[in-house]
C-alpha cells in the first residue's frame, strides 16, 4: 500500500505522529547511551599516551558530530521552508534549534576539560575551535532572531535565510583540520576507515547513534510543543482529546 | 582514574545534566502547550 508523505505536511497530521515516536527515540537513546558506557569504561581498554582522559572522546565526539549534523538537517527544513512555504518545515527547523546549540554548547565544554589534561589548556583559538564557537553563536543567532520577531511567518523567513547562510560554517569546521596548522588533531574516522582501536571506536559510534535518537526524540517532542503554540486557534487543536481534557 | 576524574567528571557530568535540564524543559512547555491549546 503506497503511502501519501505529503499528508504528514500538515501540522495537525504530523503531530500525533510526533508524540507516538519521540518516546521510541529516547528509549533507544537510552539503551544506546548504556551500550556505549559499558563499552566506553568496561571493554576498551586505556590508550597508551593519554591515560584515562581520552574516555572524554565517548561524549566529545558524538556531541560535535550532533552539532553540525543538527546544524545541516535545520538548513534543510529552513530550504524547504522557504522553496515551498511549509509551516510544518519552519516548525521543525525552530525545533532542532535548541538540541543542536545544546550540542555544540557540551561539545566546547567536554572539548575544554579534554584539552586541559592533554594540551595543557581549556582553550585556543585554533580554527576549529573558534569554528565550532561561531557554529554555537550561530545557533544564538537563530534563536534570538526568532524570538525578536512577533509574526511567526517573518520569523520563519528570518531564520530559514540565517541559517543557510550559516551553514557555510559546518564543512569549515570540518575540513578545518585540513586547511589550517591547528592544535585541534585530524580526523581519527573518516568514510571507510579509522586508526582508533575497534572497541573505541565501537563506543564512540554506540554513543553517537544515543546521541543523535536523543535529538531525534527532543526535537519531536519540542516539535509537537511549538505545533499546539502556533496553531492554538485552529479548530482541529480544539477538538484534540487532550484539549477536551480527555485522558 | 583518580588523576583524571576531575575532567571526566566535568564532561560526563555536563552532559547528564544537560540531558536532563532539556528533557524536564521540554516536558513542561509540552504540558504548557496542551493546557493552551484547552483555553
Amino acid at each position: 500500500m503506497a503511502i501519501n508523505w505529503y499528508r504528514y505536511a500538515s501540522p495537525a497530521t504530523f503531530l500525533p505522529v510526533a508524540e507516538r515516536l519521540a518516546p521510541w527515540f529516547a528509549s533507544a537513546a537510552a539503551a544506546l547511551a548504556i551500550a556505549a558506557l559499558y563499552v566506553g569504561f568496561v571493554v576498551a581498554p586505556t590508550d597508551a599516551t593519554q591515560g584515562e582522559a581520552y574516555r572524554i572522546i565517548y561524549v566529545h565526539v558524538p556531541t560535535a558530530w550532533m552539532a553540525m549534523f543538527v546544524y545541516l538537517v535545520m538548513a534543510f527544513w529552513s530550504a524547504l521552508a522557504l522553496a515551498f512555504n511549509t509551516r510544518l518545515s519552519a516548525m521543525m527547523a525552530q525545533a532542532l534549534a535548541p538540541s543542536g546549540a545544546l550540542m555544540a554548547f557540551l561539545a566546547l565544554w567536554t572539548g575544554a576539560f579534554w584539552g586541559r589534561p592533554t594540551w595543557g589548556t581549556y582553550w585556543a583559538w585554533d580554527a576549529r575551535m573558534t569554528s565550532t564557537l561561531i557554529l554555537l553563536f550561530l545557533y544564538f543567532g537563530v534563536i534570538a532572531l526568532r524570538n525578536a520577531i512577533d509574526d511567526p511567518r517573518r520569523a520563519d523567513r528570518a531564520c530559514a535565510v540565517l541559517t543557510l547562510v550559516g551553514a557555510v560554517n559546518v564543512p569549515i569546521i570540518y575540513f578545518s583540520v585540513r586547511w589550517w596548522n591547528t592544535l585541534h588533531q585530524g580526523a581519527s574516522v573518516t568514510p571507510g576507515s579509522s586508526s582508533m582501536a575497534t572497541t573505541m571506536l565501537t563506543g564512540m559510534l554506540l554513543m553517537s547513534l544515543a546521541a543523535w535518537a536523543w535529538c531525534i526524540a527532543a526535537a519531536l517532542w519540542r516539535a509537537g510543543a511549538i505545533i499546539l503554540e502556533r496553531e492554538r486557534g485552529a479548530a482541529w487543536v480544539g477538538a484534540l482529546p487532550s484539549a477536551r481534557g480527555a485522558s | 582514574m583518580s588523576a583524571y576524574a576531575f575532567y571526566l567528571g566535568m564532561a560526563y557530568g555536563a552532559c547528564a545534566l544537560a540531558v536532563v535540564v532539556e528533557a524536564l524543559t521540554l516536558r513542561a512547555r509540552r504540558r504548557r502547550a496542551r493546557e493552551g491549546a484547552k483555553a
